[in-house]
């Protein structure tokens, strides 16, 4: 008999070295992103580290009143001083290097505030889906208190009895974020909940911590880690938002929704002020975006499925 | 070329990730003539359902045709543009899919299901496409035709359903069917059902079709032609009679080896008295159990009635039913995970607590519950060596090396590498998981396994080497097993007893080679009837036989009041059988079979049973007294 199967069975049974069962598990996949989705890497990791290294490569200081005049277009030169790459805004200061020193509030605030907002959720919602019953019952209802209220309105409110500080921007964020997060967090707790080997450790005897960290969460994490994305990007529209109504990050500091906000009246003169710093936002969320996709077409519409 | 459909030189292959092709069917040629049945046999992984896709010039994403020709009518599919082979699809050739359940959408009317593609391709009207579904019902000898398509998936049985897919995919008179596994799922008697509608519908409708199981004797009943693959290649073909009865090729005879012998007494290796001690390991008393709320100790749904069920140390206590009998629950109400609504469950002679909340490790470790699916069974973000590893830890408090030393133990009493603590459940293959499986309850030192169809979703060759395991395990760690199964040619090859169910209640209980000997309980004797013997012409002659008239027609009805199997039963009697407490009857010690036939009644039967038909036929009312006033 010719080896027709190459087996990785070690064999008792002489028989069993003829014909051997064929295997039929997959070859292990490995997440390999197609070239828009490497473009969204590259375009999150460039603002990533421009969130930490900006204020040093920029060339200005976001707060320099430096340019000859207002409102000038890309490429102006400042004699003795540098170019203005697209140009400067209703105060005089360079664009360019508003945006480079801003990318630190917007994507750090933003990250600060989604991870936040994840620890919150997801520990709440796979506890309630573990734990089910009153625990469940309350944890839900006073999450759909929070959801059913409109984000920016409660984010105004909030900010406006609070007054406007970085630790209390990242807070409001979190909390409002984290309740759609417990929505996810617990329909993918209940999913997995149901599965066999959850009930074979509860038949074990395991505890729920073991339950909700050991079983639970490593099953939960891929459509967990894709969701992210998605809400680091509403994070993101959220501060960018308050800060266009002016209730954001305050003056001097730059972040790219006020400077939307502050140079919307460059319009009207013919500048492309504003638009910079919302192509800024764009391209970052739009990239985050890409690389989500990728990931969800990857995994198969099962996690496309979990995610609505 | 006069053939409708040929299959030239085949070739399908994926790609790894730096590109080098991995070839999954290696240059297959075979063809269908007008109204002939082709089966293509092997087990999974073998490229059967790849090739039966490619008849629809489909194939799964990251497939590819390098090359070969699927010819319909001397056109090949292949090459055709894609709206072309949209419009052939459903149309010309039609596909059944293996699991009706989901190939059905519950919200939707069967009717509108069945007739939707002929419509959709424009090939008739709704009206006629209505008329048609009618017929089709009628040739496939649904219930109520006329008023089926009004239905809602959920409200016909699992048989009803597949049957039903067949009439899908008739509807719009297609040329070639292709059916891949239509009855791999089902239970024996649900199987033949099955089977018997599809070999007339087929015959009627005249359409060729490709047929792909791994069932060698359900093959013998339905195809022409065979065709016998291995790992992408053809092994051997030719016509069902060469294949059956003078097959060639050693992988052939292997496969043949495979199929399931007919139950009888003495087919398995039941355990010599000797080693037998009387205890009662594990002992369910007079237990009900059900869903849904309990009051005064019936449930709101009662699955299980008064079971008395004992499993000896180190004995094998086979429990055999049709799907929905409540041979998993008892077993989930022995293992804790449905606390039982009345009765008791004793281990070692001590009672247990019903729910597994209440029930100590200790007690919960010598229990243990093999599920059947291993692929949910397993958590698929823990390692092979984690899986296997917590249990060892958790409840004998072994840590570090010695536990390493302990799953390589296990991996080696299972018969897998010991590098397969390094893998991931999804590298595995469906028997090596199964493994796995089995051996993450050994790992916790039980003292009886309860095993949920652990064989069920494996294909005929991986699931007899799985019953070999266990037998060896059986042997060597004295563990005490019940297995649970809906094949009672496993069970008898396995089992020391045997505890038939049906509706929730025990109809017939008692030693493997008592059970499987006559007398036998009308069920039994229809379990054993059901099950397919590798030998062409045997589906017409078992179809014959009085208890297939009766037992494959209809379905199950729970009732509160006689036997259960009542409206199934040929010898039943009216106004007995259906009304008044069966009693339990123990024709030799230890074997019990509760039916309102005395004993000798039941022999009569066996002993002729073509002319006990008229005599016990039902609805006749002098028969009937006749019989009561014995």
């Amino acid at each position: 008999m010719t080896d027709v199967t190459q087996s990785t069975q070690a064999e008792s049974d002489q028989e069993q070295t003829i014909y051997d069962e064929l295997p039929d598990a997959p070859p292990k996949k490995k997440l390999k992103l197609s070239w828009t989705g490497k473009l969204g890497v590259a375009i999150v990791a460039f603002w990533v580290i421009m969130a930490v290294i900006g204020p040093w490569v920029a060339p200005f200081h976001e707060a320099d009143i430096i340019a000859d005049d207002s409102y000038l277009p890309p490429g102006s030169v400042t004699e003795g001083e540098g170019t203005h790459w697209v140009g400067s805004d209703y105060l005089e200061r360079d664009i360019w290097s508003r945006i480079l020193w801003g990318a630190r509030m917007t994507v750090g605030i933003s990250f600060v505030a989604t991870l936040l907002a994840y620890m919150i959720g997801v520990t709440a919602g796979i506890a309630a889906a573990v734990k089910g019953g009153w625990i469940d019952m309350m944890l839900s209802r006073a999450n759909d208190a929070i959801l059913s209220l409109p984000t920016i309105m409660l984010g105004l409110l909030i900010v406006v009895a609070l007054g406007s500080s970085i630790p209390i921007l990242i807070a409001t964020a979190a909390v409002i974020y984290a309740s759609s997060v417990y929505r996810i967090a617990r329909a993918l707790g209940q999913d997995i909940m149901v599965m066999d080997y959850v009930e074979s450790a509860q038949a074990r005897g395991e505890r729920i911590w073991w339950i909700i960290f050991r079983e639970v969460l490593p099953n939960a994490v891929m459509p967990l880690a894709t969701d992210f994305g998605l809400r680091l990007v509403f994070v993101v529209l959220f501060i960018s938002s308050l800060s266009f109504l002016g209730l954001g990050i305050q003056p001097p500091a730059a972040d790219w929704g006020s400077m939307v906000r502050q140079n919307l009246e460059g319009l009207q003169y013919g500048s492309l002020a504003p638009v910079w710093p919302a192509l800024a936002i764009a391209s970052f969320t739009i990239a985050i975006n890409l690389i989500v996709d990728d990931i969800s077409a990857k995994s198969g519409g099962d996690l496309a499925r979990k995610m609505i | 070329m006069s053939e409708l459909f040929e299959i030239d030189n085949l070739q399908i292959q994926a790609r790894k990730e730096d590109g080098t092709p991995i070839p999954i069917v290696k240059g297959v040629s075979f063809d269908v003539k007008a109204g002939q049945v082709v089966a293509l046999i092997g087990e999974s992984g073998s490229g059967k359902s790849t090739i039966s896709l490619a008849t629809m010039a489909y194939c799964r994403p990251g497939l590819e045709f390098p090359g070969g020709e699927v010819r319909l009518h001397g056109k090949d599919v292949l090459s055709m543009a894609p709206l072309d082979q949209r419009a052939l699809r459903g149309n010309n050739v039609a596909y059944l899919a293996q699991s009706a359940a989901a190939t059905f959408n519950p919200a939707i009317t069967i009717g509108e299901q069945v007739t939707e593609a002929a419509v959709l391709h424009g090939v008739l009207t709704q009206e006629e496409a209505n008329k048609r579904a009618v017929a089709l019902y009628h040739a496939l000898e649904l219930p109520e035709p006329e008023r089926l398509g009004r239905r809602y998936p959920h409200q016909v049985s699992g048989g009803q359903l597949q049957r039903l897919m067949a009439a899908m995919a008739l509807v719009s008179g297609p040329d070639l069917l292709v059916l891949d596994e239509p009855t791999t799922a089902l239970d024996v008697t649900t199987q033949i059902e099955v089977l018997k509608a599809f070999k007339k519908v087929i015959q009627q409708e005249g359409s060729a079709a490709i047929y792909v199981t791994h069932d060698l004797a359900v093959v013998a009943q339905i195809a022409d032609h065979i065709v016998v693959l291995y790992s992408g290649e053809i092994q051997e073909q030719g016509s069902a009679d060469l294949i059956i009865n003078h097959a060639k090729h050693p992988y052939t005879k292997r496969l043949m080896a495979a199929v399931k012998p007919t139950p009888t007494a003495g087919m398995g290796e039941a355990m010599d008295e000797q080693h037998e001690r009387d205890v009662a390991n594990i002992e369910v008393k007079n237990m009900t159990a059900g869903y849904g709320r309990v009051v005064n100790g019936k449930p709101e749904i009662t699955v299980l009635r008064d079971i008395n069920v004992k499993v000896k140390n180190s004995h094998v206590v086979g429990i055999i039913g049709e799907s929905g009998c409540g041979k998993s629950t008892l077993a989930r109400v022995m293992a804790g995970l449905l606390p039982a609504a009345k009765g008791e469950v004793i281990l070692d002679g001590k009672k247990l607590a019903p729910d597994m909340k209440n029930r100590s490790q200790e007690e919960l470790q010598k229990v243990q519950f093999v599920y059947q699916m291993a692929d949910t069974a397993l958590n698929p973000r823990q390692l092979v060596g984690e899986i296997l590893g917590r249990p060892i830890e958790f409840y004998r408090g072994i840590k570090g090396k010695a536990r390493r030393e302990k799953v390589a133990e296990l991996l080696r009493l299972v018969e897998l590498p010991v590098e397969f603590e390094g893998r991931y459940p999804s590298e595995l293959s469906g028997g090596q998981k199964q493994r796995v499986n089995l051996a993450r309850s050994l790992a916790a030192n039980p003292e009886v396994m309860l095993c949920d169809e652990v064989t069920s979703a494996l294909d005929s060759i991986v699931s007899s080497n799985v019953i070999k395991l266990l037998k060896k395990l059986r042997d060597q760690t004295g563990v005490s097993f019940v297995f649970i199964s809906h094949d009672l040619s496993t069970v008898g090859s396995f089992a020391d007893e045997i505890v038939v169910l049906y509706a929730g209640r025990v109809v017939e209980q008692g030693p493997v080679d008592e059970v499987l000997a006559p007398p036998y309980h009308p069920y039994t004797r229809l379990l054993i009837s059901s099950v397919p013997e590798l030998r062409i012409g045997w589906l017409e002659d078992t179809m014959q036989k009085r208890e297939m008239a009766v037992g494959i027609a209809r379905g199950v009805e729970i009732t509160d009041t006689g036997c259960p199997f009542f409206n199934r039963c040929p010898i039943a009697i009216d106004g007995v059988c259906d009304v008044d407490v069966v009693p339990v009857r123990e024709p030799s010690k230890d074997h019990f079979i509760a039916c309102h036939r005395t004993m000798d009644e039941i022999a009569e039967v066996e002993a002729a049973p073509q002319q006990v038909l008229h005599g016990f036929e039902r609805a006749e009312p002098e028969g009937d007294k006749a019989a009561r006033a014995h």
